[in-house]
């Protein structure tokens, strides 16, 4: 530990391009993931993710683009690069017709695992994912959860240093979700590397140690989720009001304020600090004034998203923006 | 591991895959075993007498007809399984395990292989059932040797391998089960319109090219003559030119079709 090294990459792509026909999906991508960290590309239905992921994970072939997985060249030398990765797609990838037990023992057959370490992995990882009650179930009358879960045991079979995850979590309940989330971070913690898609803007927050946004073919913005929120501004406080009296002396108190005559709400730029939020109650306390609802907005990744991609929310949620939001991603504090 | 132990470790792994399935799903398997019985009961217990009039220019008896009929229907046993093939690799093809395989460090071919060996075990497996069928109603080889009845084995293995690379590019190149299923069709019919049932005399004149020039009727006629002691003369080596050809085009369509970029 002398100096600082980089760290070594267990994806690294230049110019990442692939397109159907006159139709380009991926138009010229960069990307450099860490070994041992989360990567998650985010982008909504059709930016292009999937092909990303089937194309790093040699399933498909790129038009243009330096690609490298785990060092090696995804063009020259395809099967290394499948010899340390796991792949779980969007859709289910087992064997419906055979248990799931037989599943994980047809994965350990074709890592070339002896028949005492097959078995050994195999039952492990299905008591890793509380799957050995069903394990002498053919796999076909699973939940899509335990599918997911199944599909997920059998891409861990051969201990792949890097895991491609298209949307794991797409299509699961809450709960399932959530025991996904920590299945992913608990890989990590082994040194493995994981490139995620998703498009929950929480989910990437939740897991990520660096996030691309996907837009139209292109990257349009990586970095953390700490740095891609300062992207965006957008913090503030809002009050509502039921009595336009008060509405008014609030707005003649507070000063610097963006006024909403319909609602009788008001808005006050913020960065959501305690200093900050007492001050203004402060102000509302000493000119006697009572809100009747107040709601802080922190910017999450939605605005980034959003503000990135250039899609207007307020045409995708028209209704009550903030119960409608809150419902998704309990962000906001209502006090 | 180098190459050749690679591919034979994954395509037994493949094939184990297969057996599974084919186990655990017997009704498909037992389908095309029943076409084949069906006919042999039918022709040789209800048109028999008449049939037996048609061979050996009058004077042959129903145990005649069995004679000539077994052989026929051993080819199409060995002629159904692969239409079963198709449509399993059809169905097959649209799972996404297939699609998991390609990203992993196995034999390209092993899926493939897997298939076919599955397959020709299963048609293997499925002659001898047939072949105690047609035993128990009466059919006794005259004079095989045992050379002969290798040399029979023989080609109803190498028969079973030729379309059953023929019958998984049908599979890989049809859209869904249901199609792989018509396209195998002539894989069915072929035998029927061959001299399985009634010497190629006996068809009308315009007919004869079609039963003659096909693959089905010199390995009948192979077979009759290695198990019943008839001429072969050259249906033997036409037999097997049709079997190789068959295998290569078959093996280069689907390997082909498979190693095609996935959507």
């Amino acid at each position: 530990m002398t100096t600082s090294t980089t760290p070594a990459l267990a994806i690294a792509a230049t110019g990442l391009r692939k397109a159907y026909g006159d139709k380009t999906v991926l138009d010229g991508i960069d990307l450099a993931v860490p070994e041992g960290t989360i990567f998650s590309m985010l982008g909504p239905n059709g930016a292009g993710k999937t092909t990303a992921v089937k194309i790093l994970s040699t399933f498909i072939s790129a038009d243009a683009g330096d690609l490298r997985v785990g060092g090696h060249d995804l063009a020259a030398d395809p099967q290394s690069v499948r010899a340390m990765i796991g792949v779980t797609g969007q859709f289910s990838a087992v064997d419906g017709l055979i248990t799931g037990e037989e599943n994980m023992l047809l994965m350990a057959d074709l890592h070339h695992l002896s028949r005492h370490e097959g078995r050994r992995a195999s039952a492990e990882l299905l008591e890793r994912f509380d799957l050995t009650e069903a394990a002498g179930k053919p796999a076909v009358t699973y939940s899509g959860g335990m599918k997911r879960r199944l599909d997920l045991a059998m891409t861990l079979v051969g201990s792949p240093r890097v895991i491609f995850l298209d949307e794991p979590t797409t299509g699961l309940d809450p709960r399932s979700r959530h025991n996904m989330w920590g299945i992913i971070r608990e890989l990590v913690s082994d040194g493995v590397t994981v490139f995620l898609t998703t498009q929950y803007l929480e989910e990437a927050d939740q897991l990520a140690d660096h996030i691309a946004v996907l837009h139209e073919g292109k990257i349009a913005a990586l970095g953390t989720a700490d740095e891609l929120k300062r992207l965006v501004p957008g913090g503030h406080v809002r009050l509502r009001f039921s009595d336009p009296a008060a509405y008014e002396a609030a707005a003649l108190t507070l000063g610097e304020v963006t006024r909403d005559d319909e609602s009788l709400s008001l808005q006050i730029p913020s960065d959501g600090s305690q200093r900050e939020l007492r001050a203004i109650l402060d102000r509302l306390d000493s000119a006697a004034i009572e809100a009747d609802v107040l709601t802080l907005h922190t910017p999450d990744l939605d605005d980034v998203f959003f503000a990135l991609t250039g899609a207007d929310r307020r045409a995708e949620q028209p209704a009550d923006q903030s119960a409608a939001r809150s419902a998704a991603q309990p962000k906001e504090t209502v006090r | 591991m180098s190459s050749l132990p690679l591919a034979v470790r994954d395509s037994t792994t493949m094939l184990r895959r297969n057996l599974l399935h084919a186990r655990r799903y017997p009704s498909l398997t037992l389908n095309i075993l029943l076409t084949p019985i069906v006919l042999l009961l039918l022709f040789v217990y209800v048109f028999g007498d008449v049939m037996s009039a048609g061979i050996g220019g009058g004077g042959a008896d129903r145990s005649d007809y069995v004679a000539y009929l077994v052989p026929g229907i051993l080819l199409m046993t060995i002629g159904a399984t692969p239409a079963g093939t198709a449509v399993s690799v059809s169905m097959d093809m649209a799972e996404g395990i297939i699609a998991r395989f390609r990203t992993m460090a196995v034999h390209r071919g092993s899926v493939l292989i897997g298939h076919v060996v599955g397959s020709v075990l299963q048609a293997i497996l499925s002659v001898l059932l047939v072949g105690a069928v047609a035993v128990a109603i009466g059919f006794r080889s005259t004079d095989a040797t045992p050379l002969e009845w290798f040399a029979a084995f023989g080609l109803l293995a190498l028969v079973a391998l030729a379309f059953t690379w023929i019958a998984v590019g049908m599979g890989m190149a049809s859209p869904n089960p249901e199609a792989a299923s018509n396209n195998a069709l002539p894989l069915m019919i072929l035998p029927l319109i061959s001299s399985a049932f009634v010497p190629v005399d006996a068809m009308p004149g315009w007919f004869r090219p079609i039963a003659e020039y096909q693959p089905f009727t010199p390995a009948i006629e192979t077979l009759r003559g290695l198990l019943l002691g008839t001429g072969i003369g050259n249906s033997g080596w036409i037999t097997v030119v049709w079997c190789i050809a068959l295998t290569a085009l078959g093996y280069r369509w689907s390997t082909s079709l498979f190693n095609r970029e996935p959507k």
